[in-house]
């Protein structure tokens, strides 16, 4: 099966699950195009509704059907949907805890020709610090399709963080897929790599790296960010000793944060996080080199991992 | 305008006027509240659950149910006074109003108090929220309506001029959106603070039918709400002229009775003021 665009893919499985389950709407902001919620428009039109350039009304108007009953896949770049949109997250979809998955579109540094205003390196931090809603970031297109049917069947508010473009696959058709439920990728005993999204597959490269280097490790793809898998975590802390974390997002508040949380009081090991740092990236050819050249190439991986192996030893 | 029988206004006058004693009780046990919106939207707020809305307080999920919305989720007191006049819960429950242990929130949480359809206390939110709710009617094929009822500072925020596009463009024909038109807010008069004015023209050109009544007069509200309904080829907003603190003379038109309690005195005298019939 080719490797389509997590969007491609995800708007696809969109349209094919609307055909199974009536209850599902879309919304979206003018951005159907993009997000290619488009696939479940052309098929269901009377289930989809497009309102304008309004992120906020979107998510109110989600909020209301889902007060009704219905499963309202609401699409949006990950940008606007994460900052202009977040109160009426926090207020209406959190706190009132209802039933709408927010499809977050163009994640990361996925939008590459725009530049830093359509870039999302903090969503991750702004949606894990709300109670109630589930973080969900797949690694590759196969998870992006795979994960809807598991997103609309599951209860309560989902923020469901999507790439523009394709990632490395990392996963296979038919895979069984759990949310919250952390997946090890790759064994491995002298340290851990734990990502999400498109930095699970640039964390497999970074094992193969390290292997040759005599260095096994092991990786953990941890889509679910929040409810994190604290277990899997802590096991890998106490079998490998030192853990990498790796997101297409800053270093604050991310996938990287809430692996240290997990661990500080538990368990601490030596951590490293690779990231965005504290910065603003910009614009670029396409989004790999944009992260290669802001702290996110497989290289950045094999180095912090190398660091900590070193200091692992000492 | 369409009569009603004189017996049912001087009922729902009745119950308003109890209302209103209810709430100003509430925030005067608690020190804590908004006086001058509940008494504003008393009347309304009668109508509303004493005779227009399609609810059944034994089954409050009951998914047939006409929506109601309180957009000015900080008129919570004048909400829950309804609502265990009409048996969600024990009007006992409202003595405890506040406290970590009581299901009424400071501001309406649908998920903690019976009869509550959605959470509010964030301004603006009201018209957008009962989109979603009626455009999902028209898809399930359901008969309910939805209220919804906001204030009139909070149209100035930008959310609800998102929510009324999006309602004119999808029109559900079964939204109603009215207005607690007081020009009073927290900080003074609305007409001071950030002018609304020509307020039925904004809401005109945002392609919505405007009914403008007393929002004290009884009979009006009925009518309007009644003709409201019967209007399905735009949404209907009705903007109801009412007085902050309508009842209680010092109360009235004063921005400090916003969000401040009476003391005892204050209230004493508020009680003697509203001392007519209610029950």
């Amino acid at each position: 099966m080719a490797n389509l665009a997590m969007r491609e893919a995800y708007g696809r499985a969109l349209a094919d699950y609307g055909a199974v389950n009536p209850k599902v709407v879309a919304l979206d902001v003018d951005t159907a195009s993009s997000t290619l919620s488009n696939f479940f428009e052309k098929r269901f039109p009377d289930r989809f509704f497009n309102f304008g350039i309004a992120e906020p009304c979107m998510i109110d108007a989600a909020v209301g059907m889902a007060l009704a009953g219905m499963v309202p896949f609401a699409n949006a770049f990950a940008a606007l949907v994460a900052l202009r949109a977040l109160e009426q997250v926090r207020t209406c979809v959190c706190y009132a805890r209802t039933n709408v998955k927010i499809a977050s579109s163009y994640a990361g540094v996925s939008d590459f020709k725009d530049g830093p205003t359509h870039h999302a390196i903090s969503d991750i931090a702004i949606m894990r610090s709300l109670p109630e809603i589930t973080v969900i970031v797949p690694a590759d297109g196969n998870e992006a399709a795979a994960f809807v049917p598991l997103i609309a069947e599951f209860d309560g508010p989902v923020y469901f963080r999507l790439n523009r473009s394709a990632a490395l696959p990392v996963s296979s058709p038919g895979e069984a897929l759990s949310i919250g439920k952390g997946i090890v990728r790759r064994q491995g005993n002298d340290l851990t790599i734990v990502a999400c999204g498109s930095m699970t597959g640039r964390s497999m490269q970074a094992a193969d790296a390290l292997a040759s280097k005599g260095v096994q490790a092991r990786v953990i793809e941890m889509h679910t960010v929040k409810p994190l898998d604290t277990e899997l975590i802590l096991k890998a802390a106490a079998d490998t000793g030192a853990i990498v974390t790796a997101e297409e997002h800053t270093v604050i508040g991310g996938l990287g944060s809430a692996v240290a949380e997990a661990l500080a009081a538990v368990r601490p090991v030596p951590l490293s996080m690779v990231g965005i740092h504290d910065t603003f990236a910009r614009t670029g050819p396409d989004p790999e080199s944009i992260m290669d050249a802001c702290g996110m190439g497989v290289s950045d991986i094999v180095d912090s991992a190398l660091s900590l192996s070193t200091l692992k030893k000492a | 305008m369409k009569s009603f029988d004189d017996q049912l206004i001087s009922d729902l006058k009745a119950k308003a006027n109890y209302l209103r004693r209810q709430s100003l009780t509430m925030i005067y046990r608690r020190q804590a509240g908004h006086p001058g919106g509940c008494l504003s939207a008393a009347d309304i707020v009668a109508a509303m659950y004493f005779k227009v809305l399609r609810i059944d307080p034994k089954r409050p999920d009951w998914e047939d149910r006409d929506r109601f919305i309180l957009s000015k989720g900080h008129a919570s007191a004048l909400l829950y006074s309804a609502l265990a006049r009409r048996g969600y819960f024990a009007e006992s429950d409202l003595e405890h109003w506040g406290e970590l242990a009581c299901q009424l929130q400071g501001h309406p949480d649908r998920l903690k108090t019976p009869g509550v359809d959605m959470t509010s206390g964030i301004l603006g939110h009201g018209i957008a929220i009962g989109l979603g709710l009626s455009l999902a009617a028209r898809l399930q094929k359901r008969e309910y309506h939805t209220y919804v009822l906001m204030g009139d500072g909070e149209c100035q925020g930008g959310i609800v001029w998102e929510g009324a596009n999006a309602c004119a463009k999808f029109n559900p024909g079964n939204l109603t959106a009215i207005v607690d038109y007081n020009d009073v807010q927290l900080d003074g008069a609305v007409h001071d603070i950030m002018p609304m004015e020509p307020f039925a023209d904004k809401w005109r050109s945002f392609r919505w039918e405007v009914i403008s009544i007393d929002g004290h007069d009884m009979g009006q509200i009925l009518s309007a709400l009644e003709k409201a309904v019967s209007i399905t080829s735009r949404p209907v907003v009705i903007i109801a002229r009412t007085v902050k603190g309508k009842g209680v003379s010092f109360m009235e038109n004063k921005a400090q009775w916003h969000g401040i309690p009476p003391d005892k005195e204050q209230y004493t005298a508020a009680m003697a003021e509203l001392s007519g019939e209610g029950g």
